[in-house]
């Protein structure tokens, strides 16, 4: 008979229509605004409104997420801050849209090149979030933040990222990336110890 | 190198001892036929050969040779390897008979290569610029053609590093645009393309009395660029008598981005994340196409782990583009966003495994030649599972019971668009448009290439070819993609999961490779020619949903009007595909 | 948002006596506007996926009135322009810009209507939808994620909540001006650069005036 099929159809959509109302009742109070229910919500579980409402709520990003890269540095204890970057170059090379700019510092005194960048640019108007830059980058000096908030009324004055507005301290790294970091500074230490090892030998 | 190389078939030089003759550079394979005899040979090689699907025609310019080089990929749609055979001509006077006649799948693709390359077409029935527009000064492919903001011929720059002072290129522009203009042109004189060659050809068929005996007069409609049933910035002229559709001329170039003159720019790796960028909807197939031509060439395989995340990949990817498909087409029949809705919600859930283990939702730039970026971290192996054998086979099923016997999905589908088998695969239509027409032709079966050799699934077929069957084609395909992604998942070997060390600039040894996979959208084909230098010399996009459009016309014709949107929602095209 | 118009201190101008009413008059004005943008429904690339999905079930743009996506740009307050504009689109572009009916807003979402993006060098490509139109909210990314493009849509809310009814551009007198459709030629062009452009094409057919200040040069010192 026709009309059978939009029938059904239809059912199909009243089943989700009654299920939202369902499992707010099962969920009762912990469904929206906790962060147990925003997990629910993008499980396969899900059933029902599937909504995550921005800003009050947001999705959590995954680790590996990347939007536009950030270059990390490390805090002594004076507050000075220290760039791991050694101008390498590594990450403008590898960059498909070619939208990283270093300036190399040189010595002042014996004109040599100092592992350090006098200045670091991101056009982040031609940056296509690949993560190349981090990928590559020898010296975990490089990587992909999670801030995607970032829309701004004026692109000229805001938009090409200099090394000031770059540069984020390696505790918020620790804290984006942990699995990352974990790995990273055990390599390191290894690295190190590796050195040392090699180094007593020496002596 | 290139593994097409076809042995058994030797006769050809047998036959055409003048005008065929092996191509013998180092890294190519195949034959080299002059010029004036290419139309016999191509006729052989269709009619006493089996090769029935012409897979591509593109362009090579070879500068320092100075000569232009046609390329075709031939193909047996009964499966097994192809063919592939090349003409060359001398670049400034660069002509060759066309294909039209006996292949008419030839005729976007011998378009785009004289509009790119200027490679003029004889006896092409229509041979006008397709990507760019009528009256754009030179062909961009060619080499010695450079752009407004061109810098170098390669990638890195050097001026972006150890003196990478930071300026935008516009600024170096007199008009602070991504413009240049040739020497002496006076605007005042220009007259812009009318377009009127453009309506003559669709009205060229003048109406001389339709059945009722009253002569009318076509009425030209133009649907798009800005169109919301054109899925992008497409462009239909449509010729009506009535409301009936009497000819189509699809317009497309409106999101050409210049991938291949940007692709023969960048290095290799570099090219990865830019085609993400060209069928955005299922990002990890074109990673794939392209890791493998590469991989060709330089003569890699990645792990066994890798070759397993690979096949998962690729097969959520084309869940959840059909996911989208049926979405759109249901949303272009009228059932206006609410089966969008509930597409889009198991694709959102797969765009979460691609986000966790990627890094990007859309972009996943996740393949590299010989592996894969990263391994999967904590959890998303649950996930995956979770969605393979618990939901995605359950929602398949909603949606099969919400929409396939929906009757007014029946009435708007059933019998309308019909391609016949016969014209499916003369116009080189590919994925499941050429499958809902019942050709049982899947790359994965037929040139089997990774690991799909050890999966067991069903190739969908359909055998009307119309608009239903397209989509129902989909539902199939998404079912036999969950049994593959649930024996790959249970299969998944431990391991590494790159071959060797990640190194950013690989060493591509010259020579030539066409790396296939079967695309959500149909055959995606990467022809990549390396000169041993760090930046491809040719790069060529074979996009299924430019050739599928090679189709529309015939598809739509004697349609009413109302059913060119579902016939083109049916094709389900990718606007960063089809123009590049 | 708009307290600064709420503080007793604002300055009142002589013809305006009635400054509180105008603040709540701008206050409702702007609430309502805001709270019903109405955007084009318009895709160019990659970056209309996710405004699709952002439309979609899981950010659902109808929690800030948005979902009403309209076809024709007569009926619509937003272009969201999301995706790469080529020469060959820029000219449908601005006229769709030119048919919307004030008050409109222009957003830029993703790198490449923002600047041009990865594909900036391209033949094709324009270097940013700002070279033709005005924008008021440049989204970073590419491509944005939903909730970036979220970000960027409450930005402009915010823009919106600034703005005070007795200075807009659409209550001034006058008719709003058209922006000039750009010609398809031998390479995109601005009627509005006629002039450069003849002095441009000489200037290189005649590489003996070289010498003379380049048309560059003469932009800078005008
Ligand atoms: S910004 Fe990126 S995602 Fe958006 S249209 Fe451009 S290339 Fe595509």
């Amino acid at each position: 008979m026709d009309g059978i099929g939009i029938i059904k159809g239809l059912g199909v959509t009243l089943r989700r229509f009654i299920a939202t109302y369902v499992d707010d009742i099962k969920w009762l109070g912990r469904r929206y605004y906790k962060e147990e229910g925003i997990q629910h919500r993008s499980s396969a579980d899900t059933d029902g409104i599937f909504t995550v409402q921005y800003p009050e709520e947001k999705i959590p990003v995954p680790e590996e997420f990347r939007f536009i890269p950030f270059l990390v540095y490390e805090e002594k204890d004076d507050g000075s801050v220290f760039y791991r970057c050694t101008s390498c170059g590594i990450c403008a090379k590898v960059c498909p849209t070619q939208c990283i700019w270093i300036v190399r510092t040189t010595d002042p005194r014996t004109g040599r090149p100092v592992p350090e960048p006098a200045e670091f640019y991101i056009d982040v108007d031609i940056c296509m979030n690949c993560g190349f830059c981090a990928e590559y980058c020898p010296f975990d000096a490089i990587k992909m933040d999670h801030d995607y908030e970032l829309a701004v009324y004026d692109r000229h004055a805001n938009n090409i990222y200099d090394k000031k507005k770059l540069g984020k301290p390696v505790s918020y790294y620790a804290s984006i990336r942990p699995t990352n970091y974990k790995r990273e500074e055990e390599l390191r230490a290894e690295a190190e110890a590796l050195k040392a090892a090699k180094k007593t030998p020496a002596n | 190198m290139s593994a097409q190389v076809v042995t058994e078939n030797v006769d050809l030089l047998e036959k055409f001892p003048q005008s065929v003759k092996q191509d013998d550079r180092a890294g190519y394979a195949g034959y080299i036929v002059s010029a004036d005899h290419l139309l016999e040979v191509v006729r052989f090689i269709r009619d006493d050969m089996g090769f029935d699907y012409l897979a591509s025609i593109t362009g090579v310019d070879y500068l320092p040779n100075g000569l232009m080089e046609a390329v075709y990929h031939f193909y047996k749609t009964s499966g097994g390897p192809g063919l592939v055979i090349k003409t060359q001509v001398d670049r400034e006077q660069a002509a060759i008979p066309s294909l039209v006649s006996l292949y008419p799948g030839a005729d976007f693709q011998e378009r785009e290569a004289w509009d790119l390359l200027g490679i003029r077409f004889d006896g092409h029935p229509d041979l006008r610029r397709i990507l760019m527009w009528e009256g754009f000064a030179g062909h961009p492919l060619r080499k010695d053609w450079h752009e407004p903001y061109y810098e170098e011929e390669g990638k890195p720059y050097k001026s972006r590093w150890p003196e990478g002072k930071v300026y935008r290129r516009e600024d170096k522009n007199p008009f602070h645009k991504n413009v240049d203009y040739p020497a002496g042109f006076d605007p005042d004189k220009w007259v812009p393309d009318d377009d009127s060659t453009l309506y003559a050809s669709v009205n060229k068929i003048s109406s001389a009395g339709g059945e009722s005996g009253i002569k009318t007069d076509y009425v030209i409609v133009n649907m798009g660029p800005q169109h919301p049933s054109t899925h992008g910035v497409f462009r239909m002229v449509v010729a009506l008598e009535g409301e009936t559709i009497r000819a189509l001329k699809p317009v497309m170039g409106y999101l050409h981005r210049n991938h291949e003159k940007i692709g023969e720019r960048n290095t290799f790796l570099q090219n990865m994340p830019f085609t993400d960028r060209l069928d955005y909807l299922s990002s990890m197939s074109n990673n794939f196409g392209y890791a493998l031509a590469v991989e060709k060439l330089m003569g890699i395989k990645p792990p066994e782990r890798a070759e397993y995340l690979r096949v998962i990949m690729a097969e959520f990817t084309r869940i959840s583009n059909h996911l989208f498909a049926i979405g759109s087409l249901l949303n272009d029949m009228g059932a206006y966003f609410t089966p969008m809705l509930y597409a889009i919600e198991e694709r959102e859930l797969i765009l979460d495994i691609f986000e966790a283990t990627a890094g990007s939702r859309i972009m996943c730039n996740y393949f590299r030649f010989g592996g894969v970026a990263r391994d999967l971290p904590e959890g998303v192996e649950e996930k995956m599972r979770d969605l393979a054998f618990k939901r995605l086979p359950r929602k398949i099923d909603e949606l099969d019971l919400y929409l396939t016997n929906n009757e007014i999905v029946k009435a708007r589908g059933e019998g309308v668009g019909v391609l016949t088998p016969e014209q499916a695969i003369a116009y080189s239509a590919s994925g499941p448009v050429l499958r809902a027409s019942g050709v049982p032709y899947d790359i994965r079966r037929a040139d089997p290439y990774s690991i799909y050799d050890r999966f067991d699934f069903d190739v969908a077929v359909r055998y009307h070819g119309d608009v239903y069957d397209r989509y129902l084609i989909r539902v199939d395909e998404m079912r036999q993609s969950v049994r593959i992604i649930q024996q790959a998942l249970n299969g998944l070997p431990k391991g590494p999961i790159q071959e060797g060390k990640p190194q950013y600039l690989v060493r591509v040894p010259a020579g030539e490779a066409y790396g296939r996979v079967e695309a959500p959208k149909g055959e995606l084909g990467f022809y990549v020619v390396s000169n041993g230098k760090a930046n491809p010399w040719r790069y060529h996009v074979r996009a299924p949903s430019f050739v599928n459009i090679t189709a529309l016309e015939t598809m739509a014709k004697g349609n009413k009007v109302a059913d060119t949107v579902a016939i083109l929602g049916s094709i389900d095209i990718v606007l960063g595909e089809l123009d590049r | 948002m708009n307290e600064g118009l709420n503080k007793p201190e604002y300055e009142i101008p002589p013809e305006m006596k009635h400054s509180v009413a105008i603040t709540t008059i701008d206050r409702i004005y702007n609430w309502s506007r805001r709270s019903s943008i109405w955007p084009m429904m318009f895709g160019l690339a990659c970056c209309a996926i996710e405004m699709i999905c952002t439309a979609a079930s899981r950010f659902d743009l109808a929690r800030f009135g948005m979902e009403v996506m309209r076809p024709s740009p007569r009926q619509s307050d937003l272009m969201l322009v999301s995706g790469t504009v080529t020469k060959k689109m820029i000219p449908q572009i601005v006229r769709l810009y030119n048919q919307m009916p004030e008050p409109k807003y222009v957003v830029a979402m993703g790198a490449c209507a923002s600047g041009g993006g990865p594909f900036k060098e391209g033949y094709n490509v324009v270097s940013g939808v700002d070279n033709y139109i005005p924008v008021d909210v440049y989204i970073p990314g590419c491509p944005p994620t939903p909730q970036a493009l979220l970000n960027g849509l409450i930005t402009l809310q915010k823009k919106i909540d600034t703005q005070s009814i007795r200075d807009v551009r659409w209550y001034k007198k006058g008719t709003s001006e058209t922006i000039p459709v750009p010609v398809l030629g031998p390479d995109i062009m601005d009627p509005r650069e006629y002039d450069l452009l003849r002095q441009y094409t000489f200037q290189k057919l005649n590489p003996e005036n070289i010498n003379q200040p380049s048309v560059a040069e003469q932009e800078k010192g005008s």
